[in-house]
């Protein structure tokens, strides 16, 4: 289109409406919209981040992080967290052969290891909470919980999306809508993954080194 | 407080009958005014059989232009709440005096100020600047709609919720006592235990949801739907500022969202965020909240500006002044507008040199601002400038907003601030630059554009009533404020004891009556011309010799904006096109793909304040079984895939050849 | 042009602020009675007037323009096409530049030079602080909704009433009981926060006698419109009077009368104290007043030694004096403090920490605070699992 504009100036015939008009490619939009989504979602987080940077300290004389983590098994959820990244991105693989059976099977995978990992979480704030290390005690269990919590709820909520597409996958197939569906739950999916990378430095790793 | 059984507190949460204020007089009436109104239009929308319409072509609507308008809508008629609650401080302020405790106690004169800072930002000045970019940036840009139709009606959506929570504080319970931003410790539940706090945290989260929203939808069709041969660089200011608007919005309402559900954490669940024990901090909460509230009058303003571009270059018949400067001036004050939240807590104890440092960040700002001021100066120079509403409006903003800019660099004076901040001086400064710039452009913007949304002009004569009310009753207003800050009275405060200050609170009620003046003055200069519009209307969709793009299609619009996708050739793309002989396409006209009208929007919005109302009086299984209900609309949602629709040609040709018909016949 | 007539309507407007600043009276802010006040009424005359060069010009462009382009008038020259001049575009970034450049300028050694945490150097103009002059020191404490001032100098307190010798340089010392306010009294000096948990300094000098306005500059709930004191500002005699009157006429403000006196209430009167715990303003300062709640000095100790461990869980009692109708948030436990280890004289003494004294309290036992009953909650949950690092015997 560009060129015939160019042509058209250079004759001086001026076009000043597109005639032969295709229509705008539905969802043409859709990646961009999800990205600056995303990144508005990543500023929550980063102030999350601020807020355990600031806060992380104030023990208020109760227990600090290496009397309460535990690297063993924070290991292995995160692990499951990669591992389900590793697995959406076969999912996305077999979507692009077209591959319906593939695609939903390794989806299935993925919402496994997601489980996974919510579940050990949930386990892990389960036995803080019975030992009396509750977000009430201080700011930074405050910080801590709120921090690892929201990003188990987004988890839990990609899980939910992740059935939801699941079962549009398997009634409609691998329609572009579908097609756009899956990639911007992958998007998603690993822009998580993205964050507890940084969750297991900057509040794991670096608290065990506090 | 009686006994209640856990049934019924486990059904109405701490709601009881004494959360309805019956034995306040004021608000029965202001209930009753509004229920009888409710009630009157309620009936009328029922004698005429509205409802369906009403349902059908606006509820549902994904139209950006009806949906601009409803944002309009709502924006106005919480203007008369909010002032409302202006005028009240007005009233208290000035008979206060001599141990006089006025007519309002604490409880309600500290609602109403809260409520007017919550009210007039996020449900004023947020819906009106909204519903402008809504409607105009689609067309000045030659798209069909916005990005993402069906989020648009969703986020207006969200944001009438709510306004609606915000309202219903009024009559169920209170609003926060605790000023716009809520500081914590006050804020806290130690410290305010009802509900008010909850109304506040509620309502923002609810219109906040909106605001992002619709931010990334407006950021996403600049960038990607603009006309063939719109390069950056040939947007029209209007739609820059409003780009820079977005990008603000989509970069600030998260920090909102974030703090203010650390707040409601440490409300309902007893973190230990922003409270006073176990390692708290509550200057993180200011901190957090100014990191998104600065950001959030540019927010406002940067519009505003934009308007004012377009407006001075159309009244003056002339090309805009230095457009790739104001463009540049733009994209600084967006920048700059996130290093400088600190100045408005000076007084907190930071360092000199902090302080000094977010001091002079501020005034480099007032460097672009500048020169955009200077660029609507040349602008004029060597115009013919036609004095037509918006551009009266944009003369008094130029001098009015000056003053406005000129005490605000005072106030980032750190010594000075010592002495300055929280006074009156302050409030003053403020109302110059929200009043003097947002709401001055958005009139400015409502008389410019009021002709393309609905094909006849406004009133003159009322609206040139409305300009001088307001001009001369913002004056009247606002320069006693001035003058009691320098006398060092500070503000939110609802008694006073030297009664050398009553003549000048006297004067700034007189000031407010002016205003309201212009108020009553500006809905009758709508209804006047909505009764006369036959006399107003005009045909050829181009009432201002306009320069830009939305000015080419018809007044008003039809749905589909552009029957052909416009080509741009200039930043003026419209005054371009006449000059060079553009001639409207009359055939070849072709079937027009557009997006199709659902009500989810409406549902989870609904689904939304109940959830918040569950919230706020914590009947739980309210907002339990509202959210599951807000999570299955929306997955329902996703299940439809038959989202649009083809305008047939026929449709398409009849459409515009009425508009010929219309053209060629005159009137 | 109805727009111009009415816009010489506009001048009185447009000068008022003019005006105002040449008259006098009770222009507090604008003519104070203390130096520190007088500078920054100063630098609020010198910035003004800095940016009126601009302003004033561009008020009078925007009329000039407005009138002379207006559409009737055919003589004015009209060029719809020009949009861009380069030198004329530097004019207008650079002017403003420069004068934000003199205004930064300004503001930078302003900022520095009235720093209220500065220690004063000068009385007024050309009159220089003594060397080793004592400032005299207040303690000031905002109260829900009343003033509690501290002379620790002369071991007496007041309420709602303060005084200082003209020409002595002061030093507040702020902090609030419950919420944020803002310690100001406009012919003195600028204001500052009052925080709860924190110290605020604010360095200033009053030099003229008189009695002057002060209150709270920050809205702190429903008691704030009179949240007011007096400040008397007086000779050396009238000082040495003032101080005997208040021992004089004052009872006792030990910890536990604090604790009655820091409750909400409105209106007070003044009142006076003739003697005062002196350990009181750091007990507020760091909020243990009331008896076995740990100083925040003492957990900030802790919290460097990198928390009290799993030990620190149990120390923690049912929250019983309040002075709000508090309670705990609705899904949170009942509110509870941390128990204090030290006495608070114990902890307040330590005062500044020595990373040398840092200690981590260790071991499984409950930690109990000096004199106190033991907490409700003594059995220390031990369980095996998979948490190998959360096990006791680990730390």
């Amino acid at each position: 289109m560009t060129a015939a504009i160019q042509q058209a100036q250079n004759t001086e015939d001026l076009v000043f409406y597109v005639r032969d008009e295709e229509h705008h490619a539905e969802g043409s939009s859709t990646a961009l919209g999800f990205w600056i989504y995303l990144m508005s979602d990543c500023l929550i987080f980063a102030i999350l981040f601020a807020i355990y940077g600031v806060l992380g300290g104030n023990y208020a004389a109760g227990p600090g992080p290496q009397d309460l983590f535990d690297l063993e098994l924070v290991a292995i959820n995160t692990a499951m967290l990669l591992f389900s990244s590793i697995t959406y991105g076969f999912a996305m693989l077999a979507a692009e052969k077209n591959r319906q059976g593939a695609t939903l099977a390794w989806l299935a995978v993925t919402g496994l290891f997601g489980l996974a990992f919510l579940g050990i979480e949930l386990f892990e704030f389960h036995h803080l909470i019975e030992m009396g290390a509750t977000p009430q005690r201080s700011a930074f269990l405050s910080s801590f919980f709120v921090l690892v919590g929201t990003h188990g709820l987004h988890v839990t909520f990609g899980i939910i999306w992740l059935v939801t597409l699941m079962a549009q996958v398997k009634m409609r197939g691998l329609i572009p809508a579908n097609r756009r569906r899956l990639m911007c739950l992958s998007m998603f999916w690993h822009f998580l993954d993205v964050i507890w990378i940084g969750v297991f430095t900057f509040v794991y790793l670096m608290g065990m080194l506090r | 407080m009686p006994e209640t059984s856990p049934l019924i507190q486990a059904i109405f949460g701490r709601l009881t009958f004494e959360s309805i204020p019956l034995h306040e007089p004021i608000l029965i009436g202001t209930f009753a005014v509004v229920a009888l109104g409710g009630m009157a239009l309620l009936y009328l929308l029922y004698r005429y059989r509205l409802w369906g319409y009403l349902w059908r072509e606006w509820f549902t609507t994904v139209d950006h232009k009806k949906i601009g308008i409803m944002y309009m809508v709502l924006g106005i008629i919480m203007l008369l709440r909010g002032f409302a609650d202006a005028i009240m401080m007005r009233i208290q302020q000035s008979i206060a005096f001599n141990g006089s405790e006025g007519y309002l106690n604490a409880h309600h004169y500290d609602q109403i100020f809260t409520a007017h800072g919550v009210i007039m930002i996020f449900f004023v000045a947020m819906p009106l600047v909204t519903g402008l970019m809504n409607y105009i940036v689609p067309l000045q840009i030659g798209a069909r709609d916005v990005s993402f139709p069906f989020l648009n009606n969703f986020s207006f959506w969200m944001t009438a919720g709510g306004a609606v929570v915000v309202m219903m504080s009024l009559f169920i319970g209170e609003f926060a006592q605790t000023g716009w931003l809520a500081y914590p410790p006050l804020s806290g539940i130690s410290y305010s235990p009802g509900v008010g706090v909850d109304y506040y945290i509620w309502a923002l989260q609810v219109a906040g949801v909106g605001t992002t929203l619709s931010g990334i939808n407006l950021l996403v069709t600049i960038v990607k739907m603009r006309a063939p041969g719109m390069t950056m660089m040939k947007m029209p200011v209007f739609t820059w500022t409003s780009l820079c608007t977005n990008v603000l919005i989509v970069a600030t309402f998260p920090v909102l969202t974030a703090v203010l559900v650390l707040l409601s954490l440490d409300r309902y669940v007893g973190t230990n965020f922003f409270t006073n024990d176990l390692g708290g901090n509550p200057m993180m909460y200011v901190n957090l909240i100014w990191i998104w509230g600065h950001p959030e009058v540019y927010i406002l303003i940067l519009p505003a500006f934009g308007i004012f571009s377009e407006v001075v270059s159309t009244f003056s018949g002339k090309r805009l002044f230095g457009y790739t400067s104001m463009v540049y001036a733009t994209v600084v004050i967006t920048i700059l507008s996130y290093l400088v939240w600190l100045h408005h807590f000076f007084t907190m104890g930071s360092g000199a040199s902090v302080n000094s440092f977010f001091g002079i960040t501020t005034m480099i700002i007032s460097i672009p601002t500048g020169a955009k001021i200077f660029n609507w100066l040349f602008t004029m120079y060597r115009g013919r400038i036609r004095f037509e509403l918006p551009m009266m409006w944009t003369v008094a903003f130029m001098l009015t907003f000056v003053i406005g800019g000129m005490t605000g660099v005072l106030l980032a004076v750190p010594p000075a601030d010592f002495v300055l901040h929280n006074s009156l001086f302050l409030v003053a400064h403020f109302h110059n630059v929200i009043i003097g710039g947002v709401l001055f452009g958005l009139f400015a913007g409502i008389n410019y554009w009021w002709p393309k949304a609905f094909g006849f002009k406004l009133d003159t004569f009322w609206g040139t009533l409305s300009f001088w009310f307001w001009v001369v009753g913002f004056w009247v207003a606002f320069t006693p404020l001035y003058v009691l800050g320098l006398m060092g009275v500070t503000r939110r405060l609802r008694t006073f004891e030297d009664p050398s200050l009553q003549i000048w609170f006297i004067i700034a009620g007189i000031g407010a009556f002016i205003i309201a003046l212009g108020i009553a003055t500006f809905i009758i200069q709508m209804a006047v011309s909505i009764w006369r519009r036959e006399a107003l209307r005009e045909h050829t969709g181009d009432p201002w010799n306009g320069r830009t793009l939305e000015w080419a299609t018809s007044s008003p619009p039809p749905v589909y904006n552009f029957a052909f996708t416009p080509v741009i050739h200039d930043n003026d793309a419209w005054s371009d096109m006449k000059k060079r002989g553009y001639k409207r396409p009359l055939e070849g006209f072709r079937a027009i793909h557009m997006p199709s009208n659902t009500g989810t929007g409406v549902f989870l919005s609904a689904l939304s304040v109940a959830c918040a109302f569950g919230l706020i009086w914590y009947m739980w299984w309210l907002a339990a079984l509202s959210f599951l209900g807000i999570i299955t609309v929306a997955i329902a949602h996703t299940f439809n895939y038959q989202r649009d629709f083809y305008i047939p040609a026929n449709e398409v040709v009849r459409t515009e050849d009425a508009r010929s018909q219309l053209m060629n016949g005159g009137r | 042009m109805p727009m111009f007539r009415s816009l010489r309507r506009f001048t009185p407007f447009l000068l008022l602020p003019l005006f105002l600043l040449l008259s006098g009276c009770n222009w507090v802010v604008m003519s104070p009675s203390g130096d520190i006040a007088a500078q920054q009424r100063d630098l609020i005359i010198i910035s003004t007037v800095l940016m009126l060069i601009i302003i004033l010009p561009v008020m009078a462009l925007t009329v000039l323009f407005a009138w002379r382009y207006r559409q009737s008038n055919k003589d004015a020259p009209y060029d719809p096409d020009w949009d861009h001049s380069t030198q004329l575009e530097l004019v207008i970034w650079a002017v403003p530049l420069l004068i934000i450049i003199c205004l930064g300028a300004v503001t930078w050694m302003g900022t520095h030079l009235l720093d209220p945490y500065r220690p004063l150097d000068r009385l007024a103009e050309g009159r220089p602080v003594e060397a080793n002059t004592q400032p005299l020191d207040i303690n000031v404490v905002a109260l829900d909704w009343k003033w509690l001032f501290i002379y620790p100098e002369y071991a007496i307190a007041s309420v709602n009433e303060v005084a200082a010798p003209v020409d002595r340089p002061i030093r507040f010392n702020i902090t609030s009981s419950s919420v944020m306010n803002s310690f100001y009294v406009p012919a003195l000096a600028g204001m500052i926060y009052a925080m709860p948990g924190m110290e605020t300094k604010l360095h200033a000098v009053i030099n003229n006698p008189g009695v002057y306005e002060g209150f709270s500059a920050n809205y702190s709930g429903h008691g704030f419109s009179n949240m007011r004191f007096r400040f008397h500002g007086v000779d050396e005699a009238g000082f040495d009077e003032w101080i005997e009157n208040a021992r004089a006429e004052g009872g006792a403000l030990q910890r536990q009368d604090y604790l009655e006196l820091e409750r909400p209430s409105e209106k007070e009167p003044v009142q006076y104290f003739a003697t005062v715990d002196p350990l009181l303003f750091r007990a507020i300062l760091n909020m243990c007043v009331d008896p076995g709640k740990m100083c925040m000095s003492e957990m900030a100790m802790i919290d460097r030694g990198g928390g009290a461990g799993l030990a620190g869980l149990s120390n923690l009692l049912p929250l019983t004096y309040d002075k709000n109708i508090r309670r705990g948030a609705v899904f949170g436990p009942k509110p509870t403090f941390v128990a204090s280890i030290c006495t608070v004289e114990e902890a307040l003494a330590a005062g500044q920490p020595d990373p040398a004294q840092d200690r981590r309290v260790t071991g499984g036992a409950p930690l109990t605070g000096a004199g106190l009953p033991r907490p409700t909650r003594i059995s220390f949950p031990s369980f095996s699992s998979p948490f190998g690092a959360l096990q006791p015997s680990n730390i």
